[in-house]
């Protein structure tokens, strides 16, 4: 088997008063894509802004490589070698398409080794280097989404969070965007994908979590829970 | 005539562009309005007066004070705004704390320089200069001159340094930011340093030019230095340089054809007129909320 790359032991993160989540545990392999689905408010961005550092978890524990990153700040966590693109892509609509992706790579200091990582977004998203000069906020949804995705490459992760990439795309980009996502993980990058498109997920994932109210309900190789009788009523719109 | 008035209100301007940029530094950032920025101004001007008194010179008066006041505008951000933050507290009590502020550090600067008005040396006195018809002082034009190279310094360091692409980064999107790996919480720190290196350098230039240090001097200075912030739009940089200009030379064409009384109010006609016009200033973004 494959080297475990993160681990999410029992994990408790409470906004406010509110128990988002109620002991999740997952785990993702080396170069496999994991994809967490299920519905709105079950807890998977949550997850996802936890590993990341971004909202203090409860109890639990976070390894990222047999490292403890339950505690730390977001910048270090970046450094380790987690990138995310975040839901609502978040781009700096006031930067530039090229600033924004030098920020990605905020954390590395090797000069050539961030040309090297310019050249390979601006190879797998050609759009990206026609728009180098122009803000961001003036790029179309699916522009954006390709650069919060290039923007999380910039850091050179080996683990990319994804949320919601297809959240307000048209059919033939989130095909575009998934390919994309399938090319980026054949070329080395763990990928753990969150999608409220879950028989797209599916397709392109090596294995799934099913979350509901905050709890992992299901979890299975992605041909299982596709056909698995509960996943098709409730999340691929599929009752027969 | 009026040229020689048009120069002597860009020569002043300049500085109330670099107390301007302090404040739209800390506004971009954070959304607030550092109301004890002219409180840390006055500061600054009393540690180079400190250091001047002790004959040392005065670029060490001046590094004194640029660190000095650097490093007190980041304890206030430190002890008072950045626990607020984390308690996620609302906006206005953030302005009322640093109001409160304003008002310790400028009675702190009573008791331990007292109240009165005391003289300072004048900078770079090196006699007259005439330019294009018109006299200027060299002190005048040094304060010009530095308040310009900072405001320079200022832009670079903003548009064209890794530092500088990290406030920009978090004054669009904090949460982003610190997504990407900035440490926000740094590149705050940071901006109030740098906004209180800028009420120091602007504290000593008009320090130089009336000659002056008194405890309440950051009242009028740091009114002005906000009204050229908002005049230019708030959180621009560049709309603060131009507001300041503008703010400096409608206040020396009032002294001169309508009488020293009207320094002051010109300023605030000045800034309703362009307000009514231009709600969000010269150079202001219309603040449209993306859903």
């Amino acid at each position: 088997m494959q080297k475990k790359m993160l681990e999410v032991i029992d994990l408790h993160t409470n906004y406010g008063s509110i128990e988002a989540l109620k002991g999740i545990n997952l785990e993702v392999y080396e170069d496999e894509i994991v994809t967490l689905i299920g519905s709105n408010g079950a807890g998977k961005s949550t997850t996802l802004s936890s590993i990341t550092g971004i909202v203090p978890s409860a109890s639990g524990q976070i390894l990222f490589e047999g490292t403890d990153i339950t505690k730390m700040k977001a910048s270090d966590i970046t450094k380790l070698g987690i990138g995310v693109s975040p839901e609502g892509r978040e781009v700096f609509g006031g930067l530039s398409v090229q600033e924004n992706l030098k920020i990605g790579a905020y954390t590395r200091k090797d000069k050539k080794e961030i040309a090297e990582s310019f050249e390979m977004v601006y190879d797998l998203f050609p759009r990206l280097a026609e728009r180098k000069k122009q803000s961001a906020g003036t790029l179309s949804g699916g522009e954006q989404q390709m650069l919060a995705i290039g923007r999380a490459l910039m850091s050179k992760p080996k683990l990319l969070l994804l949320d919601e990439p297809s959240m307000g795309l048209a059919p033939n980009l989130v095909d575009l965007i998934f390919e994309l996502i399938v090319r980026i993980n054949k070329a080395g990058t763990t990928i753990l994908l969150i999608e409220q498109n879950a028989n797209m997920a599916l397709q392109i994932a090596d294995r799934g979590y099913v979350l509901e109210t905050g709890k992992v309900t299901l979890s299975d190789d992605a041909k299982v829970l596709q056909a698995n009788d509960d996943v098709r009523k409730a999340y691929l719109g599929s009752a027969e | 005539m009026i040229l020689e008035q048009v120069l002597n209100g860009v020569m002043l301007g300049m500085v109330y562009a670099l107390i301007a940029v302090g404040y739209s530094l800390v506004f971009g950032i954070l959304k607030l309005l550092n109301m004890a920025h002219g409180s840390i101004y006055a500061f600054g001007a009393h540690m180079a007066l400190f250091i001047v008194s002790m004959h040392f010179g005065l670029l060490p008066a001046f590094l004194f004070a640029i660190l000095t006041t650097g490093i007190i505008s980041v304890l206030m951000d430190r002890i008072i705004l950045a626990p607020l933050r984390a308690k996620n507290a609302p906006n206005i009590t953030a302005l009322i704390s640093v109001m409160g502020v304003s008002y310790i550090i400028q009675n702190m600067m009573m008791i331990i320089f007292d109240s009165t008005k005391k003289t300072f040396p004048k900078l770079f006195d090196f006699g007259n200069v005439t330019f294009l018809g018109v006299t200027l002082t060299s002190t005048q034009i040094a304060m010009f001159l530095i308040a310009l190279a900072f405001l320079v310094l200022l832009t670079v360091v903003v548009n064209y340094t890794k530092v500088g692409l990290a406030m920009r980064a978090s004054r669009e999107n904090a949460k982003a930011a610190n997504m990407m790996g900035i440490d926000v919480r740094r590149i705050v720190t940071f901006t109030f340093f740098i906004s209180g290196m800028c009420a120091a350098v602007a504290g000593v230039l008009v320090s130089g030019y009336y000659q002056m240090v008194y405890s309440t001097m950051g009242t009028e200075a740091g009114l002005k230095g906000f009204s050229a912030a908002v005049l230019g739009g708030i959180g621009v940089l560049h709309g603060s340089v131009v507001g300041g200009i503008i703010i400096g030379v409608a206040e020396a064409l009032a002294v001169t054809y309508l009488g020293g009384s009207f320094r002051s109010a010109t300023a605030y006609i000045v800034l309703f007129i362009v307000l009514l016009i231009r709600p969000s200033g010269l150079f202001g973004k219309d603040n449209i909320v993306k859903v």
